[in-house]
């Protein structure tokens, strides 16, 4: 295309307009340039605050953190195993019976509980519970300058906020899916045994003869991944709440943690996907 | 002073934010073992500028210097070794809001330092009662007042006994008497520990007397640089439209007529009155001297006093006066011949010691002891006004004519 100059008289060349095709792949592409960029950002964040953890005057936060994050969602944490458990019995019960193996039903619910549910159940409850509260009051320390405040103190805000919360979460994730398995098991022989009528030594026989120490081992990696999944996301949504272009101020915090557990919880079984297929 | 190494150094510096320029193309100057006054209008970037100078923002265009050397090109250990000499008061405070008093001031002495347990309480506690906070020590920030919880903020800045110290607004939303507090503390903390103080500030005319440099920004650019007469001396436009931005009706320190007020005061009198029989007297004290002498605070209060008292004493008398610097007073008398206002201003002189002097004793005693004696020199340039004299001139002529008309002393009077 062709434009006139209005001073000089002689014609320019116009910028081109882009074509439709160009029009409906460039937001895409664009949305996919920015998901590949807040990839990179968390992955050094990460980093970043890992390398942090082993760094001193870090014990003191840490175990704060891992009395707020693991000791304080024990309870909801075993109490939701306790159902769960409880209605796997049930389910797998009445399925069994069909096929007269309801020996089985130990077998069933420990391999159900340590393989999948107890990792996974265990770091939404906690994503839901301590990750929505990581994401919020790091936003709004960020949003009144507290952070702003420790890089003035020459105090590393990474070092001092966000390295004990994922240190804190790498602990107590493995001890309290570890709570939930046993606490599911339980669960299940309450409705299976107690209520159902299952003989309680076939039970725990099939529970002790078909968990295997690998089993117990792929729910501990999974639960490590998660814990460092979820501590990760819901920090950097909290860290970088005033960056977001949706909101500002108290409506960027909450906009945060929304998306800190959604984004967690999306993740967790994103990732259940892949380290179960690693670990297959 | 100006030719030495300035400690920090802006060259060039831009800084756009969503595409709109906040810093353009900023060059200046910050001194060591100075008080450098940041002044200008709301959003022109004074903020901005400061956390610039802490690496809380870096600039898009442009290189700051920290002792002649780039920071762009320092090894990230250098820069972390200069910044931990920094503190920074922010406006909002940024206190630690699930901390007491006590752990927000302690704070950075627990995570900076290797000091011990009784020694971290010490010092804090310290700067706890230097600024009256002892009441608060287990309060949490938002049990506070903004004023209180804007000295929280200052004991956290000083507790580490930094060499810099950036204070954005560090009297705003104080009472009068707690802001002299805090300007005379920040001169009182400069001596004592020798820190180079950088300060944005609203509150003039006041920061201007602890103030060795005045930068003006305007509109993201520096209007103007150096000490704060020069600024009132020059007669750039930016500095110009500012001042009178600024100015009042009244001169808010002193209750004087505004620069502003006085310039139409006298313009009116150029029109309606035989200029034959109108006269001056610059009126001054030296309040450097002064301030070392008594302390900011009661340097403050003593121009306020004197100040109201020049206006009630010759406003009855149909004279009319501002504050054309920080320590002179010109009074204008109109329809009154050069002897004349010498007995006026010798009269007045006698007077002082019980409309000014003794309304400030008190706060000189209690700031600095009951030993204390001061001595206090009254000057006047008393001159003729002639029709053709524009105000800068009468005050030249008033400077070239100085005198001491009185001196006080807390023992024994005022004396001419």
């Amino acid at each position: 295309m062709q434009g006139e100059n209005e001073f000089s008289g002689k014609t320019v060349p116009s910028p081109e307009r882009p074509g439709i095709v160009v029009s409906f792949f460039a937001p895409i592409g664009a949305f996919a340039i920015r998901i590949i960029g807040n990839f990179g950002a968390i992955a050094i964040f990460f980093f970043l605050a890992f390398i942090n953890i082993f760094r001193s005057k870090q014990i003191r936060e840490i175990t704060s953190q891992t009395y707020y994050i693991g000791a304080k969602s024990s309870l909801i944490v075993m109490l939701v195993a306790l159902f769960t458990g409880m209605v796997l019995g049930l389910q797998l019960f009445y399925t069994l019976v069909k096929f007269g193996s309801v020996g089985a039903l130990g077998s069933a619910i420990s391999l159900s509980l340590v393989r999948e549910l107890g990792p996974v159940l265990t770091a939404i409850m906690i994503a839901a519970r301590a990750g929505s509260a990581m994401a919020a009051e790091i936003g709004i320390l960020r949003n009144s300058e507290q952070i702003d405040a420790l890089y003035a103190m020459g105090i590393d805000p990474l070092r001092y906020l966000i390295s004990p919360r994922i240190a804190a979460s790498i602990i107590s994730f493995p001890l309290l899916t570890a709570f939930f398995d046993l606490v599911g098991i339980i669960g299940g022989y309450i409705t299976g045994v107690v209520l159902l009528g299952t003989n309680a030594g076939t039970y725990f026989y099939r529970v002790q003869s078909s968990l295997d120490l690998v089993d117990v081992r792929g729910g501990f990696v999974k639960a490590l991944v998660f814990g460092a999944i979820v501590s990760c996301i819901c920090c950097f949504q909290g860290y970088f709440c005033h960056m977001r272009k949706d909101g500002f101020g108290a409506k960027s915090v909450g906009l945060a943690t929304v998306s800190a557990v959604v984004i967690s919880c999306v993740l967790i079984l994103v990732s259940d996907y892949v380290v179960t297929s690693f670990l297959m | 002073m100006e030719t030495e190494t300035p400690l920090i150094e802006f060259r060039n510096v831009t800084k756009r934010f969503n595409g709109k320029t906040v810093l353009d193309n900023i060059n200046l100057s910050i001194y060591e073992n100075q008080v450098t006054t940041i002044i200008g209008k709301s959003g022109t970037g004074k903020s901005v500028l400061l956390k610039h100078i802490i690496g809380l923002l870096r600039p898009d265009e442009g290189t700051i210097l920290f002792q002649g050397k780039p920071v762009n090109e320092m090894k990230r250990a250098e820069w972390e070794g200069h910044r931990k000499e920094i503190a920074f008061l922010f406006q909002n405070n940024a206190l630690f809001d699930s901390m007491t008093v006590f752990d927000n001031v302690a704070f950075p002495l627990r995570q900076t330092t290797k000091l011990s347990k009784s020694e971290i309480e010490k010092r804090a506690m310290k700067r706890i009662e230097d600024l009256e906070l002892g009441e608060a020590i287990g309060k949490f920030p938002s049990e506070l007042s903004g004023g209180m919880q804007k000295r929280v903020a200052l004991a956290r800045a000083l507790v580490t006994d930094p060499r810099i110290v950036l204070f954005d607004e560090p009297t705003t939303g104080q009472d009068p008497i707690r802001k002299n507090m805090i300007l005379s503390m920040i001169i009182h903390y400069r001596k004592k520990f020798g820190f180079t103080a950088v300060m944005i500030s609203h509150d003039i005319p006041d920061v201007f007397f602890i103030s060795d440099r005045v930068i003006i920004l305007w509109e993201g650019s520096v209007g103007f640089q150096g000490p704060y007469e020069e600024a009132l001396r020059l007669k750039v436009p930016m500095i110009e439209e500012f001042l009178r931005s600024l100015d009042g009706f009244e001169d808010e320190l002193t209750g004087l007529l505004s620069r502003e007020a006085f310039k139409m005061h006298y313009v009116a009198l150029l029109g309606n009155t035989s200029m034959e029989k109108t006269s001056a007297a610059l009126l001054s004290v030296r309040l450097n001297i002064l301030q070392e002498a008594i302390g900011a605070q009661a340097s403050l209060e003593f121009l306020k006093a004197l100040g109201q008292y020049t206006n009630q004493y010759f406003n009855n008398i149909g004279g009319f006066s501002a504050r054309h610097s920080r320590d002179e007073i010109l009074t204008i008398f109109p329809r009154t011949d050069l002897g004349e206002a010498r007995k006026l201003v010798r009269d007045f002189s006698k007077k002082l010691e019980n409309g000014v002097i003794e309304r400030i004793k008190d706060v000189v005693l209690a700031g600095s002891g009951a030993e204390t004696c001061f001595d206090i020199y009254m000057h006047a340039g008393i001159t003729e006004v002639s029709p053709d004299d524009s105000i800068e001139q009468i005050i030249e002529k008033g400077r070239a004519r100085q005198e001491i008309i009185s001196k006080h002393r807390c023992d024994f009077g005022g004396k001419e």
